[in-house]
C-alpha cells in the first residue's frame, strides 16, 4: 500500500506544497492529512485534518510498533470520520491537546518524545475516549490482513493443506 | 411415529441444545427408538461453513445474546458482557472445543472428602464414583475417538508443544505427551486425520475433531427418531397441576412462540442458560423457579481456575502452526495441598491467532510493554492452565430483570469471585508455567489472565440429598420426575479435567437409564 486515498490528479509535489506540518509525522492541508513521507493521503470529510492526525499519532502511541507503516494505522482510525463519530473524537482530542497545554506544549502533534506523550494518555486512561480509542485498535489494528504478516502471522491454512506437510513440526534450535 | 413431530405429540422426549450433552443424548436416545425433539437455539453449520479467521468465525459462531457479570473476576472488567466463549450452533461448543478428553481422576468423584473442609467453598462428593463411570467413559472414548485410548496413536507434536516438552522434561516433569485428544490421528470413524491447520477453535475444517453437529446429530436423524429444530430458543418450561412438567414453549426462527408437548424434558442449554430457563420457568406453584426446591438453581457455578502463560524466546516457534492443543503436562493434576492449596490443575498447550493475542494477552493493555510482546509473535509460545476451582454458593448465575434479550426475557447475570484456593493455585501454576518456558530460553514470560469461560460448571449441581443439590445421580431433577439436566451444570464438583468426555459418558448414561425408564413404564 503506497496512498490510502489519493488526491485527485495532485502530485506528490503539489500536495507537499499545499500543505503545512503537523508534528514531525504528518502535513495537513485543507481537508486532508498526509504522511511527512508523501507516501499516503486521507481525505477527510468529518474530522478537522489536525483532528485526524493527532488521532493517528495517538493511535499509534497507543500501541507503538515500529516495524508497522503509518498506513496501517491511518486504516484502524478512519472510520471515526463521520459526522455521527466527529464530535466525540473533536472534543476527546481537544482534551488531549488541553492536557499537553497544561504540560506546556503547544498540542500534542507538538511533542517530540514518545514518552511524553504517553504520559498525557496515561492521565486520561479511564476516559471513554481513550478506552472508544484503544478498544477500536485491537480489531482495527490488529485484525487487518495486511498486518499479520508483518508479524509473522500466517492466517489460515486450510487452503493449503494446513501444515502437516508445511512445517507444523519444523522447529531446529530446541 | 418418525420424524418430523407434532407439536401436540406427547410421546416425545424434548432435549433443550444439542452440544455434548444435548447432542450426544439426543443420539444416544434416539438410537435406543425413543423419540427426541432436539430445540437449538442456533443454526447448523458444519466444515465447509466453518472460517478460519478468528473474529469472523467468533461472530458466526459464539453465543452473544446479551448476559452480565458482576464479582471481583478479571473477566467482568475485561469482558464485561462475555462471560463465556462458548457457540450457539447445532453442535454447541463442540464445534469449538479443543478436543482434550480426559477422565476425572478417581478421588475428585469425592472432593470433599478427599479435601476436607475448605472454608468459603461449598464442596459435595458426587453420588457416583468411579467405578460406575468407567463403562461409560469406555463408550465416550470410543464414541470420540480418542488418541491414545483403544489403541489409537498420540497426535505427532507440533513446535508449540515440543518447546513445552523440552521444557517439560528440564523440569522433571514425567507425565508429557501429547495428550487424550477427540482429533483423530489417523482417519477413523469416516472422518479424516489431523492436517495440523490450527484453528481447532473456530470449527475443524477437515472434521478431524469429533463435535456432534457432524457425528451424533446427524446419525440421530438418520434412526428417524431425532428432530432437531434449529433456531428454536425455548422461553419456558411448562408444567401441569401435579408439578410434572408437559412441554416447552420456544421461539422459532421467526420469532413466533410455538409450544412443543413432551413426555419428559432434559435441559442441556450451558450452565448459564440451563438455569436461566429454569428459573424463567417459575410459576405460581414454583415461584423460585423449576426444580429449585433446594434454592440451588443457578448456585456453585464453576468455571475451572484458568489462567495462560506466554513465553518468547530468541528464535521463531510459530506457535499457530498445528493442533491447538498440542500436549499435556499432567504431573501437577494430584492433589497435594503441600504446594498451599487443594486439588490440582493440568498445563496444556494453547495457540492464539494474532487478532486474539492482541485481544487476550493483556486485556487493556497498550504502550511498549503490550507492544514489544506482539512483536516477538512468531517467536511466542503459549499454555493454558486449567484446574479445580472451588464451588462456592454466591458463585452463581441469577435473572437480570433490568436487561433483556430479543426475546423479552430476563438474561443471566453471572456473577463469580474467586475463592483463596483458586488464586493459590493459579499463582502456582504460573510460577511453574514460566518455569517450563524460562528452562528452555525464554526471554520473557507473560502470566495472562483468564478469558471468558469455556468451561462452565455446576449451577444445576448433582447431589444425594435434594437439600444439597438440584439433579440426583441420574440428571433427573429431584423435585420433578420428568424434568432432567444432561449438561455440565450437573457437576457437583469440576476436577481438573476439561470437562467435555465427562459431559458426554454422563449423557450415554442418561440415555441408558432414560430408555430403560421409559420401557419400565416409569416415565
Amino acid at each position: 500500500m503506497t496512498q490510502t486515498i489519493a488526491r485527485k490528479g495532485m502530485t506528490r509535489r503539489e500536495l507537499l506544497a499545499r500543505s503545512m506540518a503537523a508534528g514531525a509525522s504528518f502535513v495537513v492541508g485543507a481537508g486532508f492529512v498526509a504522511g511527512a513521507n508523501g507516501a499516503w493521503a486521507l481525505e477527510t470529510q468529518a474530522l478537522r485534518p489536525e483532528t485526524m492526525a493527532t488521532l493517528i499519532q495517538m493511535a499509534r502511541d497507543i500501541y507503538p510498533h515500529d516495524h508497522v507503516a503509518d498506513e496501517y494505522y491511518v486504516i484502524a482510525v478512519k472510520g471515526y470520520d463521520t459526522p455521527e463519530a466527529a464530535p466525540a473524537i473533536e472534543a476527546g482530542i481537544a482534551g488531549l491537546n488541553a492536557a499537553a497545554q497544561g504540560r506546556g506544549h503547544t498540542d500534542y502533534l507538538s511533542i517530540g518524545w514518545e514518552r511524553d506523550r504517553v504520559d498525557i494518555l496515561r492521565s486520561i486512561e479511564q476516559s471513554a475516549f481513550f478506552q472508544q480509542i484503544r478498544g477500536g485498535l485491537v480489531t482495527g489494528l490488529y485484525n487487518q490482513k495486511a498486518v499479520w504478516p508483518l508479524f509473522g502471522y500466517e492466517g489460515e491454512s486450510y487452503s493449503k493443506g494446513g501444515y502437516i506437510d508445511r512445517g507444523f513440526d519444523d522447529i531446529t534450535w530446541l | 411415529m418418525a420424524a418430523p413431530f407434532d407439536h401436540n405429540d406427547d410421546s416425545v422426549i424434548v432435549v433443550i441444545g444439542t452440544g455434548a450433552g444435548g447432542g450426544v443424548l439426543s443420539n444416544e436416545l434416539a438410537q435406543r427408538g425413543v423419540s427426541v425433539v432436539a430445540l437449538e437455539a442456533g443454526g447448523r453449520y458444519l466444515p465447509e461453513d466453518y472460517v478460519n479467521d478468528e473474529w469472523e468465525s467468533f461472530g458466526q459462531l459464539a453465543w452473544l445474546d446479551p448476559r452480565t457479570t458482576s464479582g471481583d473476576w478479571r473477566v467482568a472488567r475485561d469482558f464485561s458482557g462475555l462471560p463465556a466463549w462458548i457457540v450457539k450452533a447445532v453442535g454447541g461448543t463442540t464445534t469449538h472445543w479443543a478436543g482434550a478428553s480426559l477422565r476425572f481422576q478417581d478421588h475428585e468423584w469425592k472432593a470433599a472428602t478427599t479435601y476436607g473442609p475448605v472454608q468459603g467453598a461449598n464442596l459435595l462428593d458426587w453420588p457416583i464414583d468411579a467405578a460406575e463411570m468407567a463403562p461409560w467413559y469406555d463408550k465416550a472414548e470410543k464414541k470420540l475417538g480418542v488418541t491414545r485410548t483403544n489403541g489409537i496413536p498420540g497426535l505427532p507434536g507440533c513446535n508449540n508443544y515440543k518447546v513445552f516438552e523440552a521444557g517439560a522434561k528440564a523440569l522433571g516433569y514425567k507425565e508429557v505427551h501429547t495428550g487424550r485428544m477427540a482429533i483423530n490421528s489417523q482417519e477413523n470413524d469416516g472422518r479424516y486425520a489431523c492436517q495440523q491447520t490450527g484453528f481447532c477453535f473456530q470449527g475443524c475444517k477437515w472434521g478431524a475433531k469429533w463435535s456432534a453437529a457432524y457425528t451424533d446429530i446427524p446419525r440421530g436423524e438418520a434412526t428417524g427418531n431425532l428432530e432437531v429444530r434449529e433456531r428454536a430458543h425455548v422461553a419456558r418450561i411448562l408444567h401441569d397441576d401435579s408439578g410434572k412438567v408437559t412441554g416447552v414453549e420456544y421461539f422459532d426462527k421467526d420469532g413466533n412462540l410455538q409450544m412443543q408437548k413432551a413426555r419428559a424434558v432434559c435441559v442441556a442449554g450451558n450452565s448459564f442458560e440451563s438455569p436461566r430457563l429454569l428459573l424463567n420457568s417459575a410459576s405460581s406453584m414454583f415461584p423460585d423457579g423449576l426444580a429449585n426446591s433446594s434454592g440451588q438453581v443457578g448456585r456453585n457455578y464453576m468455571r475451572h481456575m484458568t489462567g495462560s502463560v506466554y513465553g518468547v524466546f530468541d528464535k521463531p516457534v510459530k506457535m499457530w502452526r498445528g493442533t491447538t492443543m498440542a500436549g499435556i503436562i499432567q504431573d501437577e493434576s494430584r492433589h497435594d495441598p503441600s504446594r498451599g492449596f487443594v486439588g490440582g490443575y493440568e498445563l496444556e498447550t494453547l495457540a492464539l491467532g494474532l487478532p486474539f493475542m492482541a485481544a487476550f494477552l493483556d486485556p487493556g493493555g497498550w504502550g511498549r510493554e503490550f507492544t514489544t510482546a506482539l512483536d516477538s509473535y512468531e517467536n511466542m509460545a503459549g499454555m493454558w492452565i486449567v484446574g479445580e476451582d472451588m464451588p462456592q454458593e454466591t458463585n452463581r448465575v441469577t435473572l437480570n430483570h433490568d436487561v433483556k434479550d430479543q426475546y423479552g426475557l430476563p438474561v443471566a447475570n453471572v456473577h463469580f469471585d474467586d475463592h483463596p484456593n483458586d488464586i493459590a493455585m493459579r499463582n502456582h501454576a504460573y510460577a511453574r508455567g514460566a518455569a517450563v518456558y524460562d528452562a528452555v530460553g525464554a526471554t520473557r514470560t507473560f502470566p495472562t489472565p483468564p478469558y471468558p469461560s469455556t468451561h462452565n460448571l455446576g449451577t444445576n449441581r448433582m447431589s444425594e440429598n435434594p437439600r444439597d443439590g438440584v439433579v440426583n445421580k441420574w440428571g433427573q431433577t429431584h423435585d420433578i420426575p420428568n424434568l432432567f439436566v444432561s449438561d455440565g451444570s450437573q457437576f457437583t464438583t469440576g476436577a481438573a479435567e476439561n470437562p467435555t468426555l465427562t459431559i458426554v459418558a454422563l449423557a450415554i448414561r442418561q440415555a441408558d437409564h432414560i430408555a430403560g425408564e421409559l420401557s419400565r413404564g416409569n416415565l
